[in-house]
């Protein structure tokens, strides 16, 4: 009796104190919103929002409804977190890769790179790119263009834009391509079993992924254009280019730190892992006859990708959780369109944030889950 | 003299490669320099493109010709070694060894040489580089933040003694250090709390500040009278109440009154700000998360269900979103889950909502550490009859905070360096203060500055920080 007593009375009034504080602030907030004549309720997502985005992935103005205003912002936060995923990876391989070769000089400069930008606050940083640097650029009718078709000027870059035609057999090929491989890939591992042999799949994967998209812009009607910005006068000061995709300065300036600040530390995991897998590892495969490339694909990389994941999850999950920053430069991402403008619009303080917050929550556990699950499936199994 | 190959240099023909290799990377390293700091091209001569490309090409071939193995000559063999290994290397040594070159003359003169330091208005800034006189004028406003120029004696004082408080434990003699914990956990924040309170915040609240003071030094004096086992409940409970007593029984009010002297001005926090704030909120939070997160550690292992699952769903839930999100619930959210009346001020709110967030990250970090102890150390304490509190304090927490050195250090980096967003609730720290002089009409045009000498003032704090807990990391770190 005395033992049970012990193990209930402590969880007893753990809960009773959350449920308390919880109570407490749920009572408050009822009262206030009484006071302030505020209604509590999700029903104004459907309402018209009547406030513009400057930058916007899918159609969208003031006329269309709050939830809609909430999706622009997501789509943004996603743009901008899957563009700085993709930078700061291909950097921070790189980085963490140079850290570890043998050449002094190349080491050395990829330890300043990792010790100068982690650092420095990204917020800094942001204001630093946005600020100062990309205002140093010129005036669009200064611009000189960069391989005859890019533009980059202090209202942001302009490329040119695809115009596809069929554009859905062309990913119908390159889906076509990617499920051949994987057959082929299966065949091959078969083949190699049951008779030894290996079979070139590196180079008929890459025979494939070419060749099946070219064979659809030959015989499938593809066709692809190219829209290149043409620079318009709208007043007699005031230039801009037009046709073409334009990214505006915030976009660059955030997606640019974001890549630079968490590749520093995406190269940190690499190397870690690198050096994770032991020497031993390395000579007992060399000894049992594979070859320098064979040793770093099957030996080297499947141990030091199992290091190398799972902090490099999170740090991906730090990106999209920093792209929140956007609200300090007006990029619309979701916590400025969202939670900022709509906010100030509406006034519902707790829908609002809490929505956003869920948003973010929701995000992070599934991409968790995702890891775990992954984590376990690629752990040794120990016997 | 044997027959000279060159594409495969030899230790026969040493001198004779040596001599070549050398000349022609000198001459590439010398034609680049003269390039970049005297903008004298003497490959001029050359069409434009070869001439560019020419360094590289000559550097190249300099590098081949002095990769020879063994040479006998141990300078080269380290040159060798280190930075020519082979072609492709050579080529990226090179390119480092001329974008070094190539940037040195550049940054310098935006630095130093074109840049102008004297003088007190924008027009000494002409030239092409820095305006450092910018940052001279603005100076106080960076580091102090709006806080009347008068009394800034009081932060810098206060900074001042809190370092000197701090720095106690360095001089502490063996007899001491027992209590050293106990003196950083609970002392020493609470005497920088009273300092940052009552001396930075000023106003009549200034007498509590010297109550304080002194109830904190007769209970540390009476304090080594006191016999060990009673030590820590003394400390609890003896300095709060004399503060009390101080307050409303030996020093009440009306007796103030009579020889009342004029208090330190009273300055709010919206005033705070600067280099100063990201100090307070940095120091604050530490001391907060710490604590928390440990505790939330603790029960995310913790043998009950609930008290676990509690634990879980806060960190969490914290870990899960963004730190802006966390402030703008604390700026426009939080206000509204409390008492009409009661009013929290801003800056608290924000310490709060930081300590918070970072607390989780404080107790994952915790969690590994108690993780990575093995099974045996919870069960030798037990078997020696601990209970669970003394076992954690006195077996399990002291290895797995040390295991955990690193992690916490880079939470606590990461940490200082969000404190730039609390520009959210309004509050500007040095970041928000060069947002602030940025726009303002009489220096407009000097956000470079700005933001170069931040980023200087960071990185050094940070940089400063990171080392200090590799070689905390080294101390502590034992045989096991």
């Amino acid at each position: 009796m005395d033992l049970k007593l012990q193990k209930i009375i402590p969880q007893l009034i753990t809960v009773l104190v959350v449920v308390l504080v919880f109570g407490f602030f749920t009572y408050n907030a009822q009262i206030n919103m009484e006071n302030r004549g505020i209604d509590f309720g999700y029903g104004f997502l459907s309402q018209e929002s009547s406030f513009d985005v400057q930058f916007s992935l899918i159609e969208y103005d003031g006329s269309h409804s709050y939830f809609r205003a909430y999706l622009v912002g997501l789509l943004n936060t996603i743009l901008v977190s899957v563009i700085g995923i993709i930078f700061a990876t291909i950097l921070g391989v790189i980085v963490g890769v140079a850290r570890l070769s043998p050449n002094y000089l190349i080491n050395q400069f990829a330890a300043f790179y990792v010790e100068f930008f982690r650092n420095i606050p990204l917020l800094l940083q942001i204001f630093f790119w946005y600020f100062a640097a990309l205002r140093a650029l010129p005036l669009p009718q200064d611009a000189d263009a960069m391989l005859g078709v890019f533009f980059l000027t202090i209202k942001g870059l302009y490329v040119p834009a695809f115009i596809w035609e069929n554009l859905n057999i062309f990913l119908y090929s390159i889906i076509a391509a990617i499920i051949a491989i994987v057959v082929i890939r299966i065949h091959a591992r078969k083949v190699q079993e049951t008779q030894g042999k290996q079979l070139p799949v590196f180079w008929i994967s890459v025979g494939l992924i070419f060749i099946l998209p070219l064979l659809s812009f030959l015989i499938g009607g593809v066709s692809l254009s190219f829209e290149i910005p043409k620079l318009k006068q709208l007043a007699t000061t005031s230039f801009i280019y037009e046709g073409g995709l334009s990214l505006p300065p915030e976009l660059i300036a955030l997606t640019l730190s974001l890549a630079l600040y968490t590749a520093t530390f995406i190269a940190e995991c690499v190397r870690a892992g690198i050096q994770g897998v032991g020497k031993g590892q390395k000579e007992a495969a060399a000894s049992i006859g594979l070859n320098p490339n064979q040793v770093l694909k099957l030996v080297v990389m499947p141990q030091a990708l199992r290091i190398i994941i799972p902090p490099t999850t999170n740090q991906y999950l730090n990106l999209t959780k920093n792209s929140s920053l956007a609200a300090a430069i007006a990029y619309p991402d979701l916590v400025l369109v969202f939670a900022g403008t709509a906010l100030m619009q509406t006034g519902k303080a707790i829908e609002i944030v809490s929505i956003t917050m869920l948003t973010y929550l929701s995000l992070s556990i599934s991409i968790s889950i995702l890891m775990n699950w992954y984590n376990k499936k690629i752990a040794i199994k120990e016997k | 003299m044997s027959k000279i190959n060159f594409l495969k240099p030899d230790k026969e023909n040493l001198n004779t490669f040596l001599y070549l290799g050398s000349f022609l990377f000198v001459i590439s390293v010398i034609d680049v320099f003269l390039n970049s700091f005297f903008s004298l091209n003497i490959t001029g001569f050359l069409p434009s493109s070869l001439s560019f490309i020419i360094p590289i090409i000559l550097g190249f071939i300099g590098l081949h010709f002095i990769r020879i193995e063994h040479s006998g000559y141990k300078f080269l063999d380290q040159v060798n070694k280190n930075i020519n290994t082979n072609n492709f290397n050579a080529v990226l040594s090179l390119l480092i060894i001329f974008i070094i070159i190539k940037a040195t003359p550049p940054i310098l003169s935006w630095f130093l040489v074109d840049a102008s330091f004297a003088g007190d208005s924008k027009d000494v800034c002409s030239g092409t580089g820095a305006c450092w006189t910018y940052i001279k004028v603005w100076f106080r406003r960076f580091m102090y933040g709006m806080y009347p120029n008068a009394e800034q004696w009081r932060i810098n004082l206060s900074f001042i003694a809190l370092a000197l408080l701090g720095s106690v434990g360095y001089f502490a003699t063996e007899k001491f250090k027992k209590y050293l914990t106990l003196y950083y956990v609970v002392i020493y924040p609470f005497i920088a709390f009273l300092f940052i309170f009552f001396f930075i915040s000023g106003g009549p609240v200034f007498f509590d500040f010297s109550y304080g003071i002194i109830a904190a030094v007769i209970s540390i004096i009476i304090g080594f009278f006191i016999p060990g086992r009673f030590k820590f409940y003394y400390f609890i409970f003896v300095p709060i109440t004399l503060y009390i007593a101080l307050k409303y029984f030996i020093f009440y009010e009306e007796l103030i009154e009579l020889g009342k002297l004029d208090g330190l001005n009273w300055v709010e926090t919206g005033a705070w700000g600067g280099l100063s704030l990201t100090f307070i909120i940095s120091f604050f939070c530490l001391i907060f998360c710490f604590p928390i997160g440990m505790a939330f550690a603790l029960g995310r292992r913790s043998d009950f269900p609930l008290i676990r699952y509690i634990s879980i769903g806060f960190i969490e839930f914290w870990r899960g979103v963004p730190l802006i999100t966390v402030l703008f619930m604390s700026a426009v959210m939080f206000p509204m889950f409390l008492p009409e009346d009661f009013f929290i001020d801003k800056l608290v709110r924000a310490i709060i909502a930081i300590s918070l967030f970072e607390a989780a990250y404080v107790a994952e970090v915790i969690r590994g550490g108690l993780q990575a102890l093995p099974r045996g150390q919870y069960e030798a304490a037990k078997s020696l009859g601990m209970g669970y509190w003394k076992m954690h304090i006195f077996v399990i927490l002291p290895q797995a905070l040390k295991l955990v050195i690193p992690g916490i250090a880079n939470t606590f980096l990461a940490l200082v360096k969000d404190t730039p967003l609390i520009f959210v609730v309004g509050l500007l720290e040095i970041v928000g203060m060069l947002n602030l002089a940025k726009t303002n009409p009489e220096w407009l045009g000097f956000a470079m500055e700005g933001y170069v000498f931040a980023a200087i003032i960071f990185w050094i704090i940070c940089y400063a920080m990171s080392k200090y807990s590799y070689n905390l990391e080294q101390k502590y770190k034992t045989e096991r």
